[in-house]
C-alpha cells in the first residue's frame, strides 16, 4: 500500500468496503478478459495438438536454439563494442579540450536522434549498393553499436558527473594528475553508481537485436516466423510467437531483475558518494525504450 | 552533390508519402498510448490490489518484449485468431500497446515524486479526493512527468520506423523502395536522417526548455 498511500487516505470502513467491491469487480473483469482471449484461442484451434507437436522435435528445438544463439551472438558482440564506443566518446565529451569535446558531443547527440533501424539500414543497404558483401550480422551490430554506444556514453558521462566535485578537488589537492583523478578517484565510484543503468541499457540492446528480423538476419524472431509458417502444422504462428515471447521475457526479465537488484544493493551500501543512476526510473528508462 | 539533391527531387512524392504516414502513425499511437498508459498508470497507483497487479504484470511483460515481436504478433499471429486488421492499424496498435507500458511508468513515478505530506496536508484541510488530485497532486506531478513523457514520445517517433518491416509505407520503408529504383542508398538514408532530425530536434529542444524551466520552480 505504500505506493497508493500518496493519493489515498488510509481506508475507513466505507472505503474498505468500496475497495473490496472494486477488487472483486476488477478481478472478475480481468478473468473475463483472459477467458475471452482463451476462448478465442480455443475457438480458432490454437490448442490443437497439431500446432504444438513440432516443438517436441529435436530439429525444431535446435532451430529455436540456433535463433537464440544468433540473437545472443549479435547482442554479445554489440555489447562489447558499444561499451568501448561509449567509453571512448564519454571521455571525449568529458575532455577539457574543445577539439575533442565538440566532435564527441556531435556524434553522441546525432546517433541518439536517428532511429536505430535507419542506422542498421546504413550498414545494410549502403554496402549492398556498392556490391560489397556484408554479413547481416555486422550490419545489425554496426547499428546497435552506434546507437547503444551513444546512449552508454551519456550514461558514463552522467555517472562521472554524479561524483561530487569535492572528490575531484580533493584528488587534485593531494597532487594527483588528471589521468589519475579519473582512473583512481572518479571511475571506481562512478562504476558503482552507473552499473544498474548500464545493465538496463544492455537489456535494451538485447531487445533491439530483434530488429535483425527486418534485414532477415536469422535471429530468434526470424526463426520464429519460419517455424510459424509451416502449413503441415496448421501455420502455428500463435504458439510459436508465444514461445518466442516467453524466451525473450525470461532472458530480458532476469537481466532487468539483476539491474534492479544492483540498484538496491548499491543504494544500500554507499561506498560511493555518487547518487546511483537508477535502472528503471521513468526518465532514464524512457530514453531506453529502443 | 548534385546527385544528392536529385535523389530527393526525383523521388519527392515517396519521401512526402513516407513521412506523412510516419507522422500519422505517430499521432495516432501517441493519443492511443496516452489514453491506455494513463489508464494503466491509474491502475498502478489505485488502492485495489487486483488492478495494481494487473498493471504491474502488463508493464513487466511488455517492457521485456521487443517491439518488433509485438509487431510480428499482430501482423502474423492475430489474423490466425480470426481477427483481421489492416497493416496500418496493426502498426498503430503495436506502437500503442508497447508505448503504453512506458507512459504508465512515467505517470506512476510522476505521482510518486509528490511528497506524501502534500496530500496528507491537503486532506487535513478537508479536501475531497477530487480536490487533492486536481489541486495538489497533479499540478506537481505533471511537472515531473513532462520531460520523461517527451522522451517516451521521441523514442516512439523513432520506433515508428519498425512498421517498415511490416508492410506499412512510412519513412523507414523508403530504402526498400529506393533499392528497387536503384537510387544511391547513402543519399537516401541521409535524407531520411535529415527528415527525422527535422521532426525530433524541436521536440528535444522543447523538452530541455521545459526541464530547465520547471526544475527551478520546484
Amino acid at each position: 500500500m505504500s505506493q497508493a498511500s500518496i493519493l489515498y487516505d488510509l481506508p475507513g470502513p466505507r472505503a474498505r468496503r468500496r475497495n473490496a467491491i472494486l477488487g472483486v469487480a476488477s478481478t472478475v473483469g480481468i478473468i473475463a478478459l483472459l477467458a475471452y482471449v482463451g476462448y478465442k484461442f480455443a475457438d480458432t484451434g490454437q490448442f490443437e495438438a497439431r500446432k504444438w507437436e513440432q516443438f517436441q522435435y529435436a530439429s525444431v528445438q535446435r532451430e529455436l536454439l540456433g535463433g537464440l544463439g544468433a540473437t545472443l551472438k549479435a547482442a554479445g558482440i554489440a555489447a562489447v563494442l558499444a561499451l568501448l564506443f561509449g567509453a571512448v566518446f564519454a571521455s571525449g565529451r568529458l575532455s577539457d579540450k574543445w577539439i575533442l569535446r565538440a566532435p564527441a558531443t556531435f556524434v553522441v547527440e546525432l546517433f541518439r536522434a536517428i532511429p536505430l533501424l535507419i542506422l542498421i539500414f546504413f550498414g545494410y543497404y549502403v554496402p549492398l549498393q556498392y556490391g560489397w558483401s556484408i554479413d547481416k550480422l555486422w550490419a545489425l551490430v554496426i547499428g546497435l553499436v552506434l546507437y547503444n554506444g551513444s546512449v552508454l556514453a551519456e550514461i558514463f558521462r552522467a555517472g562521472i558527473n554524479a561524483v561530487p566535485y569535492g572528490q575531484t578537488e580533493g584528488a587534485y589537492a593531494i597532487g594527483l594528475r588528471k589521468n589519475q583523478v579519473l582512473r583512481l578517484i572518479l571511475l571506481p565510484q562512478a562504476v558503482r553508481s552507473m552499473l544498474p543503468a548500464i545493465v538496463s541499457q544492455l537489456v535494451v540492446l538485447l531487445k533491439d537485436t530483434a530488429l535483425g528480423f527486418i534485414i532477415t538476419y536469422p535471429e530468434l524472431l526470424f526463426v520464429g516466423k519460419q517455424i510459424g509458417g509451416r502449413l503441415p502444422f496448421g501455420l502455428p504462428y500463435v504458439p510459436t510467437y508465444l514461445i518466442v515471447a516467453a524466451i525473450y521475457i525470461a532472458i530480458c526479465g532476469s537481466l532487468s531483475a539483476l539491474a534492479w537488484w544492483l540498484q538496491k544493493r548499491m543504494g544500500r551500501t554507499p561506498r560511493t558518494a555518487a547518487k546511483v543512476l537508477p535502472a528503471q526510473d521513468a526518465g532514464a528508462d524512457s530514453a531506453r525504450m529502443i | 552533390m548534385g546527385e544528392f539533391f536529385r535523389v530527393l527531387t526525383d523521388n519527392g512524392q515517396l519521401f512526402v508519402d513516407g513521412f506523412t504516414n510516419t507522422v500519422k502513425l505517430f499521432l495516432i499511437a501517441a493519443v492511443g498510448s496516452l489514453v491506455l498508459g494513463t489508464l494503466l498508470g491509474a491502475m498502478r497507483v489505485s488502492p485495489v490490489p487486483a488492478l495494481r497487479a494487473f498493471g504491474a504484470t502488463y508493464v513487466n511483460l511488455v517492457r521485456n518484449t521487443p517491439l518488433t515481436l509485438v509487431f510480428a504478433f499482430l501482423v502474423f499471429a492475430v489474423p490466425k485468431l480470426d481477427v483481421n486488421i489492416d497493416y496500418f492499424p496493426s502498426a498503430a496498435i503495436a506502437l500503442t500497446v508497447y508505448t503504453s507500458a512506458f507512459v504508465c511508468e512515467v505517470i506512476r513515478s510522476g505521482v510518486n515524486t509528490v511528497a506524501a505530506g502534500q496530500a496528507e496536508a491537503a486532506r487535513a484541510l478537508g479536501m475531497t479526493f477530487g480536490q487533492v488530485l486536481t489541486l495538489i497532486v497533479l499540478p506537481q506531478a505533471l511537472r515531473a512527468m513532462v520531460p520523461p513523457m517527451m522522451s517516451v514520445y521521441i523514442a516512439m517517433l523513432k520506433n515508428t520506423t519498425i512498421a517498415a518491416g511490416f508492410s506499412v509505407l512510412e519513412a523507414g520503408a523508403i530504402p526498400a523502395y529506393m533499392a528497387e529504383r536503384g537510387e544511391p542508398q547513402f543519399a537516401v538514408l541521409l535524407w531520411i536522417t535529415i527528415g527525422f532530425l527535422i521532426l525530433i530536434l524541436p521536440l528535444v529542444a522543447l523538452q530541455r526548455f521545459l526541464e530547465r524551466k520547471w526544475r527551478v520552480a520546484r
